[in-house]
């Protein structure tokens, strides 16, 4: 899942819905500025039934988890089954940029995954959903309606990345049932 | 296939990995995939080259090599990049080095200097320059040419500041540098007692005994293995008590080293070596 301004209230309500049972991975990455601690990480981890964690370099993937993207750095999926950090120049003025992990997704899992793209100023994540979608993963994005930021989810629109554009509540439904 | 637009396949990869070290000796066995390839991929299309051009061009044009070692090995840098760690540094680590007689520190991985020079304020700040020595060591010769000149754009110097404050260093950022025009230069006194080499942390060995060695946001495009191989370089690089910096999320997992390096702060990443060598 990737997000920018705007997309913290659902992902908060993912976080406290997603089920253990559906014994998945989840990926965030949220836009976020280098040196603001802003105990995101720990919030999230409190309020999720699954186990949260901010990504280190070489952390394997494990089932049941949720990741979250770490402040500064590209978040990058290696084959051998964890993640990779990489401190190149920010991807759309952002770093993590939520287009390096999605194109790193779609060539280690390509159809294995389920990508969503939410709310956020730029466009960061459309050209990554794109490489998703030929890649066979299902994906989505956020409506523009509900999107406190559309730009983003229009973006994905307009190059054609989303395979379904979904409101909120259909977002929270799907993702308590896949 | 060739393809325009910078995708390579793992195959391809490992072809290149081949190809360079067969043709130009360096080994890119043992650096991280996925930002190998990225790397890779980014070079193809800043010089709008397929896959089977790239090959072509590295055997027929010797200085194309040197050019895409560079750019695949740069790092990008800040200075007092993660200001809680040099906050940690300065807390933790300073008043311990501050009874050695010496200070030598190697700064692994130095790309343009941002970092020595962090250091080099942080130590002049403790009072402690006149008895330190700051190493600082690439595998790439182009960035430490930057890093020798300690000029870098006001843009750069600007968006540093905020870094600077959070650190709780004093004054200001610019008060070590003299601006000119569009740029700043650092001074002279913080140069001073500073040496930048070449050194390659796969290959090359252990040069000198350091208190402080700080290798931040390298391991990163090393595999495992690899990992632990230089852990070892720097464990024997080190002094008894000396200090080790890594990166903010960069952590030492190996088990053989749990026993070498006492955990000083653990957000941070500083480790201090402890038992015998």
């Amino acid at each position: 899942m990737g997000g920018s301004a705007g997309a913290f209230k659902l992902l908060f309500r993912v976080i406290q819905d997603f089920s253990p049972e559906l014994n998945k991975t989840v990926i965030i990455v949220i836009h976020r500025k280098r040196n603001f601690f802003s105990g995101l990480v720990k919030l999230f981890a409190d309020n999720s039934k699954m186990t949260l964690s901010e990504i280190s370099d070489k952390d394997p993937i494990k089932k049941n988890y949720i990741y979250i993207a770490p402040a500064n750095y590209h978040t990058l999926i290696e084959k051998g089954g964890y993640f990779g950090l990489d401190v190149s120049d920010p991807v759309w003025y952002s770093k993590p940029s939520i287009d390096v992990t999605f194109e790193s997704a779609a060539d280690v899992y390509g159809e294995r995954c389920t990508a969503i793209l939410l709310s956020g100023a730029n466009e960061d994540g459309a050209g990554g959903l794109l490489k998703l979608r030929n890649s066979g993963a299902l994906t989505i994005v956020q409506h523009p309606y509900d999107a406190e930021m559309p730009e983003m989810p229009k973006a994905a629109i307009s190059n054609n990345a989303a395979e379904y554009i979904l409101r909120t509540e259909e977002i929270i439904e799907l993702l308590k049932s896949k | 296939m060739g393809d325009a637009n910078g995708n390579i396949t793992d195959t391809q990869l490992n072809e290149l990995i081949d190809h360079v070290k067969r043709i130009h000796g360096f080994d890119f066995s043992d650096y991280s995939k996925a930002s190998l390839k990225r790397r890779f991929s980014r070079v193809m299309m800043l010089k709008k080259l397929d896959f089977y051009e790239l090959k072509h061009v590295l055997v027929n044009e010797p200085q194309f090599f040197q050019w895409l070692l560079e750019e695949v090995t740069v790092n990008v840098t800040e200075m007092f990049r993660d200001p809680s760690f040099y906050k940690a540094l300065n807390t933790q680590v300073i008043p311990y080095l501050s009874s050695f007689q010496h200070i030598r520190v190697w700064s692994a991985g130095c790309s343009s200097g941002e970092e020595v020079y962090s250091l080099a304020i942080l130590l002049k700040e403790a009072g402690l320059n006149q008895k330190s020595f700051i190493y600082g060591t690439d595998i790439n010769t182009e960035v430490l040419n930057e890093a020798r000149k300690g000029i870098y754009s006001l843009r750069k110097i600007k968006s540093y500041t905020e870094n600077y404050q959070l650190s709780d260093q004093p004054g200001s950022l610019t008060d070590h540098f003299t601006i000119m025009y569009d740029a700043a230069s650092i001074h002279n006194e913080l140069k001073q007692n500073t040496l930048f080499s070449v050194h390659n942390l796969i290959s090359d060995n252990v040069f000198n005994e350091f208190q402080l060695i700080s290798c931040r946001n390298v391991f990163i495009y090393f595999e495992a293995d690899l990992q632990e191989k230089i852990l070892s370089l720097f464990y024997n690089s080190l002094c008894p008590f000396g200090f080790l910096c890594l990166g903010s999320k960069e952590t030492i997992r190996f088990p053989g080293f749990k026993s070498k390096f006492k955990v000083i702060n653990s957000r941070a990443n500083i480790y201090q070596k402890i038992g015998d060598q």
